[in-house]
């Protein structure tokens, strides 16, 4: 037994053919099917090598007698985010936060709705095609300093610049998903007497769902880098996580720094997270 | 047991259909006429490409002819009837994302009836797919996952049951099980059964007659009554008489019906 390959050792033989038939311009499905750990000793390597890079830096930083100017202790950074989780961060986290998900809501409905309906259309959907690649490669960061010229210090040059950054990638996806007519499963639907309507509702959004997820996550990390980005460009009066960051580097106080992109950092974590596991409650019979 | 009664359930009349693709004509279906009997098991055979699937979806009222009609009960298919035609498709076709009691309540949600939990269980024990409500597709094998689209097929108690190459993607083992299966289903009712294949022992095995269609465009070459009796059992496959006529119908289907050997 012992001359069993190890890596097909638990595989049930199968060479079905794949049903990602088509997959789009850009395919970032890798995305949500990141494998999570099964075992507690996996668990266990994870968290070792997380602590393990901890110490390591800290050990260099204290080590090499780097001022915290330069580059902050691991655990300076943790113990200010840790005490100084001050009202003024917890205000920036807030104002981000209603930037990121304002302008999530309002692009990803557009873009999801456009979705649906262009590709009822498929030379529409050519046309137009170019132009949300456009949108999907522009940087809509750059957008900010100008519609804070023509739209004033509010928030909601931020909300539409998140806007315009996350629907387009929420869109291009979604159409990916519709795309994937299964003319048998609408015509199974079609024998059961099936409205236009209802072969939307319970087959074609159900078959593009796990492409719409994707679309959602990606949206979303592209939300969030906007948001912060825009608010280090050009922040609104409220502020922001990216004027924190700003505001902290040009006074060299690197702990307060490294604590803001730690927030930042959890909230791109927690986007993931709430992807991932949306994707295996409602897209996991594609896996 | 067999077709009881005389009585034309579906009748096909000259049936026609052209295809109009970009590049080309499709001459998929030309002035074909079948009728079939109420209770009566009646395959469809053909090669690749002879229409097949095509004037099952005409009898079911997915598709239009170009000229021609269909008419159950006697009156005119222009539309799906769900609930007095159920379809069985190739490959299974269940929803990936709906396990099986989901996937059985389709049906039912379309039309937004009440499922028939007390029908749905019956035929579920008989199929041998009690237990496995919760499975998605995935999960089963070829032959339950077939097993599965029948009994989504029947769960609305249609009295035509239209199949469109059931079996043909699954091992011969499981294919003899599930027409033994389907024979057995088929006997304790009193549907009518269309069923399309391009296998031709399973056509005799299951039918009482069996039509042959050429390709391109298709017709009807020739129609064989099968006088195998029944209950039929897969020792009959091996019988001398089965084997000629399987070579017989195969000088047909090769032919177009324009030639036939006898074989004794």
């Amino acid at each position: 037994m012992s001359d069993v390959p190890q890596e097909l050792r638990d595989e049930i033989p199968s060479f079905e053919k794949q049903a990602h038939e088509e997959q789009g311009p850009i395919n970032w499905s890798a995305l949500t099917s990141v494998q999570g750990a099964r075992s507690l000793a996996e668990v266990a390597a994870l968290l070792g090598l997380f602590v393990a890079v901890f110490f390591l830096v800290q050990g260099i930083v204290v080590w090499t007698n780097t001022p915290s100017y330069v580059f902050p202790k691991p655990t300076d950074v943790v113990k200010t985010f840790a005490q100084d989780f001050t009202s003024t961060e917890i205000h920036s986290l807030k104002v981000t936060s209603i930037e990121f998900l304002a302008g999530l809501a309002i692009g990803s409905t557009i873009g999801l709705v456009l979705a649906a309906l262009l590709t009822l259309k498929p030379f529409v959907e050519k046309v137009i095609a170019p132009y949300v690649l456009i949108m999907v490669t522009t940087p809509m960061l750059a957008l900010v300093p100008f519609l804070r010229l023509k739209m004033g210090f509010g928030l909601w040059p931020l909300i539409i610049a998140v806007a315009l950054a996350s629907g387009p990638m929420v869109m291009i996806n979604s159409a990916t998903g519709f795309r994937r007519t299964d003319l048998a499963k609408i015509a199974l639907a079609r024998s059961y007497g099936a409205s236009t309507f209802q072969i939307f509702a319970k087959i074609r959004f159900p078959l593009a769902l796990p492409m719409i997820i994707v679309g959602y996550m990606v949206g979303s990390i592209f939300g969030l880098l906007t948001a912060v980005g825009g608010e280090m460009v050009a922040a609104s009066e409220q502020g922001g996580l990216g004027r924190d960051l700003v505001y902290y580097s040009s006074l060299a106080r690197m702990p307060e720094f490294g604590a803001t992109i730690l927030i930042i950092a959890i909230l791109g974590v927690l986007i993931y997270v709430i992807f991932y596991f949306i994707g295996k409650r409602w897209a996991s019979w594609e896996a | 047991m067999s077709s009881n009664g005389s009585e034309i359930k579906l009748r096909v009349e000259h049936a026609t259909k052209v295809y109009e693709t970009r590049t080309a004509q499709v001459h998929a279906l030309d002035d074909v006429s079948v009728e079939v009997n109420t209770g009566e098991l009646v395959c469809i055979l053909g090669p690749s490409g002879c229409g097949k699937t095509t004037l099952l979806w005409a009898m079911s009222g997915l598709h239009g002819l170009s000229d021609g009609r269909v008419l159950l009960d006697g009156t005119p298919v222009t539309g799906p009837r769900p609930l007095e035609i159920g379809m069985v498709f190739q490959d299974a076709n269940l929803l990936p994302w709906r396990n099986l009691r989901q996937n059985l309540e389709f049906p039912f949600e379309v039309k937004r009836r009440k499922p028939d939990e007390a029908r749905i269980a019956s035929l579920l024990h008989e199929t041998g797919l009690a237990g496995f409500e919760k499975s998605f597709p995935r999960e089963l094998s070829g032959g339950m996952q077939q097993r599965a689209s029948i009994v989504r097929a029947l769960a609305q108690d249609p009295g035509v049951l239209l199949m469109d190459e059931p079996f043909g993607a699954l091992d011969a083992f499981t294919r003899d099980e599930m027409n033994l299966l389907l024979l057995r289903l088929w006997s304790e009712t009193d549907k009518t059964i269309v069923f399309v294949t391009h296998n031709i022992s399973e056509a005799i095995f299951l039918a009482d007659r069996v039509v042959v269609m050429t390709p391109r465009p298709g017709r009807v070459a020739r129609i064989y009554d099968i006088e195998l009796p029944r209950p039929r059992t897969i020792e009959m496959t091996f019988e001398p008489s089965f084997i000629s006529l399987v070579q017989e119908i195969k000088v047909a289907v090769e032919t177009g019906g324009r030639h036939t050997v006898e074989v004794e």
